[in-house]
Parts: C-alpha cells; sequence; structure tokens
C-alpha cells in the first residue's frame, strides 16, 4: 500500500468527520465527531513522524477537553434547549460570506506556489520528542517559559472562579 | 520484503498471544475475585461448575450470552450499543507499549516481546487511559437515565481529577529514567534497581489514581449501588453488561503489568544472570515474561484484597483526597526528585524526603489536635 492512498483515505476521513460534527443534528453526535477529527489528525501526525505531537493530541484535546465537551452537553436538558433555526435571510447572508471567504482562499492557493522544504536540509527525524524537547527548552526557552505563566494566571484565575463562598454548599 | 514479513508474523504473534492472556487473565480474575470474597468473608464461594469451581467464568459467560439482550425504548440505539464496545477497546489497547519481555532470538533473527517500541510508550499509556471514560460516559448518556448520567458524569469527573496527579507521578519516573520509551524505563531498572526504592512516594500516588481509573473500591462511585443503583450500567443486560465488568477486570491486569513496569522493574527478576548462563537468553526472557505477569497478577490481588477490605468513599471525600491530597504530593516528590537528581544522591534524598514529609504531616496533626482540645 502506497504511503500517499493512506494520505488521501485519513484527509477524505478527517474533512468527512469534520463535516459530520456541524452537520448532525444532535450535539453529542457532533461532540463525538469531533473527536473522530482529532483522532484523524492525530494519525496525520504519526504520518508526519511526529508521534509525540500525536499523543498530546490525543491526552489534551480528545481526552481532556472533549471529555469536558461532553460533560457540559450532557448536563443540559437537550429537547428544551434545541436552538431554532434562522430565518432564510441569514442563511442566505450566510452561505454568502461564507462562499466569498472560500473563492478567495482558493484564489490564493491558486496564484502562491509554496515552496516545499529544501530536501537536503530534511531532517525525518525533527518530530521526535528528543528533538522536539532540545528546540524548546533551547531556541525557544523564553516564550516557553512566557506560556507556562499564562497557563499559570489561568489555573489561578480558574481556582478563583470556583472557589466556594462562604455559606454555600454544593453537596 | 521477506525481513518485514518476518517481523510482521512475529508482531501478530506477540499481539495475539497478549490478546488471549489478557482475556484468559480477565475471565479467571471475576473466579478469584468470588473466591477471595469468600475467603475474607469466611465462606467457600462458588464450588458447583467443575473442582473447586473452576468452570464458574465459563457458565458465567453462557449465562451472558443467553439471557435477553434488551435496548430501552427512549435510548440513543446506535450510542448504546458503542458505549460498552468503546470500554472494552480502550481497556485492550493500553497493552501494545507493555514490554513483556527482553529479547528472543529464533533462527537468527531477534525480536522484542512487545508489541510496538515506540520512543513515546508512556505518553501513548496516558492517552488511552484519558480516553477510557469515553466508554462509561456514552452508555451512561445513551441510556437514557438519570442514575445512570448521574453515574457516566461522576466517572468523567473521578477520572480527569485523577488523571492529573497520575501524570505528576509519571514525571518523576521520566526524570529518573530521561525516556519516555517504556522499554527503556524497564531497561534502567535492571539487576534490582527497581524504581519502587527511588519513587516510593510516586508509586503510593500511581497505585491510588490507578484505583480511581479503574473505578474500583473504595474510588467506584459511579456504580455506587446504594445511591445510583447501578450506576452508569443501570440500563444494561446481557454481554453489553458482560463487556463492561470485563473491561474492568481487563483494566486492572493492565494497570497491574503497567505499574510493574514503571515501578517493579518489568520483566527484570532476582537471578537472570544464573538463568542465563544454566538455560541461555531466550529461557531467561521467557522466565521474565512469566516474572511480569506475575507481578500483574499479584497487583490484581491487590485491587481485590482492597475492595473487599476499604469501605466506599463519600463523594466530596474523593475530589478533596484528589485535588487537595494527591495533586500537592504529586508536586512534592518532583520537587524532591529534582533535588535528588541534582545532588546524584537519588535513594538517600527520596527516603528523606518520605521521612521529612510523614514528621511534617505528624507535626501538622498534632498541632491540630492540641487546638481542638484548646
Amino acid at each position: 500500500m502506497e504511503i500517499s492512498n493512506i494520505w488521501y483515505f485519513l484527509s477524505a476521513l478527517t474533512l468527512l468527520s469534520a463535516l459530520m460534527v456541524i452537520i448532525s443534528k444532535n450535539p453529542i453526535h457532533s461532540v463525538l465527531y469531533l473527536v473522530f477529527t482529532f483522532f484523524c489528525i492525530s494519525a496525520h501526525y504519526v504520518l508526519l513522524n511526529a508521534q509525540f505531537l500525536m499523543a498530546v493530541n490525543i491526552i489534551v484535546y480528545a481526552g481532556a477537553i472533549m471529555v469536558l465537551f461532553l460533560f457540559v452537553i450532557m448536563m443540559f436538558d437537550l429537547k428544551k434547549n434545541i436552538p431554532e433555526s434562522k430565518s432564510s435571510l441569514t442563511k442566505l447572508a450566510g452561505s454568502v460570506v461564507a462562499g466569498t471567504l472560500l473563492v478567495i482562499l482558493i484564489a490564493i492557493i491558486r496564484k502562491n506556489t509554496i515552496p516545499g522544504p529544501a530536501l537536503e536540509k530534511f531532517n525525518s527525524q525533527t518530530g521526535m520528542v528528543e528533538n522536539l524537547g532540545q528546540v524548546l527548552y533551547g531556541e525557544f526557552l523564553l516564550p516557553f517559559e512566557l506560556v507556562s505563566i499564562l497557563f499559570f494566571v489561568a489555573m489561578v484565575g480558574a481556582v478563583l472562579l470556583g472557589k466556594r463562598e462562604a455559606g454555600e454548599r454544593n453537596f | 520484503m521477506e525481513l518485514i514479513n518476518t517481523v510482521f508474523i512475529a508482531k501478530a504473534i506477540i499481539v495475539g498471544v497478549v490478546f488471549a492472556i489478557t482475556l484468559g487473565v480477565a475471565a479467571y480474575s471475576t473466579y478469584f475475585e468470588r473466591k477471595i470474597a469468600a475467603f475474607m468473608q469466611d465462606r467457600i464461594g462458588p464450588d458447583r461448575a467443575g473442582p473447586f469451581g473452576i468452570l464458574q467464568p465459563l457458565a458465567d459467560a453462557v449465562k451472558m450470552f443467553m439471557k435477553e439482550d434488551f435496548i430501552p425504548a427512549n435510548s440513543n440505539k446506535w450510542l448504546f450499543i458503542a458505549g460498552p464496545c468503546l470500554s472494552m477497546l480502550t481497556a485492550l489497547m493500553t497493552s501494545a507499549v507493555v514490554p513483556f519481555g527482553d529479547t528472543v532470538t529464533i533462527g537468527g533473527a531477534t525480536f522484542d516481546l512487545q508489541g510496538i517500541d515506540v520512543n513515546i510508550g508512556i505518553l501513548w499509556v496516558f492517552g488511552i487511559v484519558s480516553l477510557g471514560v469515553y466508554g462509561i460516559m456514552i452508555g451512561g448518556w445513551a441510556s437514557n437515565n438519570k442514575f445512570a448520567l448521574l453515574g457516566a458524569i461522576r466517572a468523567a469527573s473521578q477520572n480527569i481529577s485523577y488523571e492529573l496527579a497520575m501524570g505528576m507521578a509519571i514525571i518523576t519516573i521520566l526524570m529518573i529514567t530521561g525516556s519516555l520509551s517504556t522499554k527503556e524505563i524497564v531497561e534502567v531498572q535492571q539487576n534490582g534497581h527497581w524504581n519502587i526504592f527511588y519513587q516510593p512516594l510516586g508509586f503510593l500516588i500511581f497505585i491510588i489514581c490507578a484505583f480511581a481509573e479503574c473505578n474500583r473500591t473504595p474510588f467506584d462511585l459511579p456504580e455506587c449501588e446504594t445511591e445510583l443503583i447501578g450506576g452508569y450500567h443501570t440500563e444494561y443486560s446481557s454481554m453489553k453488561l458482560g463487556f463492561y465488568l470485563f473491561a474492568e477486570y481487563i483494566n486492572m491486569f493492565i494497570s497491574g503489568a503497567v505499574m510493574a513496569t514503571l515501578y517493579f522493574g518489568g520483566y527484570d527478576y532476582p537471578g537472570v544472570d544464573f538463568v542465563t548462563q544454566q538455560f541461555g537468553s531466550n529461557v531467561a526472557s521467557f522466565v521474565g515474561v512469566g516474572a511480569l505477569i506475575g507481578k500483574s497478577l499479584g497487583f490484581v490481588f491487590v485491587f481485590m484484597w482492597v475492595r473487599w477490605t476499604i469501605p466506599r468513599f463519600r463523594y466530596d471525600q474523593l475530589m478533596n483526597l484528589g485535588w487537595t491530597g494527591l495533586i500537592p504530593l504529586a508536586m512534592y516528590n518532583v520537587v524532591v526528585t529534582g533535588f535528588g537528581i541534582l545532588v546524584g544522591k537519588p535513594f538517600m534524598v527520596s527516603i528523606a524526603g518520605l521521612v521529612l514529609l510523614i514528621a511534617a504531616l505528624f507535626v501538622y496533626d498534632q498541632l491540630l489536635v492540641k487546638k481542638k482540645i484548646a
């Protein structure tokens, strides 16, 4: 089996499941299709020889964020909270805007030829965790640490928001 | 092309054997669970099917298949079926990266006794563990039953909470080993340098989190029958229920194998060199496979032992233990391990850290008692 065949198959699967996210009526189905889309993207990372990104993508997105999505949606009473259909004018405006964006994007891609990476500099091991660590903790140390501070601030904010107020009792 | 074929066949055989062992162990875990429960409660336990009741799992399987497979009227049919399947799938996937043994040489070709040796091995385990909750959540939601939904939501919040402490415990292992590959983690521990001696606190945190991730007592709140009837599998019957229960036993066995790999030297056992000299390296490798499975079964026994000894936690106690107990402990452990590596005496520093922690807890407890009296 040619590797490009796998790529075409995966890409088709990714696009299909991404489409199903917005097409399906049931929000739970949407979330599950989104999880499937993340799996397909992880498979793309494996094809690019970036196993670390694959694992992190699954752990962070499929394993944590999507579980929280599912968690929140399950709490809703879905029968009461179905959003009413938009009027046909809104639908028309939406398709015009989206169609214009599509045309612009296709035009940009057709006009510009994006140069591929230079073959002599190409290193198939770039995506491996050792090399990624060297880059993160060497060349991009300052941005990396700044991001960690940002995460820390977000965490403190979340704890502060979730803190029980005086006298409040949840269970 | 020839080489690819032999490697492919070897891997297929390894995967098949691991699959068979896992399912066999899971089936007989149900029997031994009941035997151990009976022993602890001074009963006899199952003894009708075959000698000592040894055919009980077969009888249970036949019973499970024969029962009516009922799907509730207002449930979401496909997701209802997908729930147990996903549980089973995620339970079985973890064993792919567990190194079951050292290399074996047959006819001049050398094979690793491991499904896949990737350089992200332990992250694979972590990723699959974090996916394990989908089966329960989907099954619980699709049942269209408020008790099942409550069980599913409990399972999700519990798994997410305990994953954090588990990840922190794994980080200390990575700091010692310097690699994410499970194979390398085991190789560092050869000749008795097991991580349990360097990471007693980390192991304690990891095993508590493993109990929570497997939904075992004392953390089996998702199926807490006094509050939630049957929890997430209230509406399930027949083999779908069987799959959920089976997945739990598979998870126990695999988490035992992962704990043996991370903390108890994997396939290492005392006297490897002696066996290698006497019988050759192939025999030594196979004895190593036996050692790993023996260690895993030991952990399965610990899971059962705890189940029949400790009562279930209350839900707020569970969350408190996870967020305010285990996560700070795991952070402390990371700092202590880092200090140990910096000083160059990881063993001494880890023991000193543990003693210091116990002393601090003791002093804190004493101060608190005095305050209560005064």
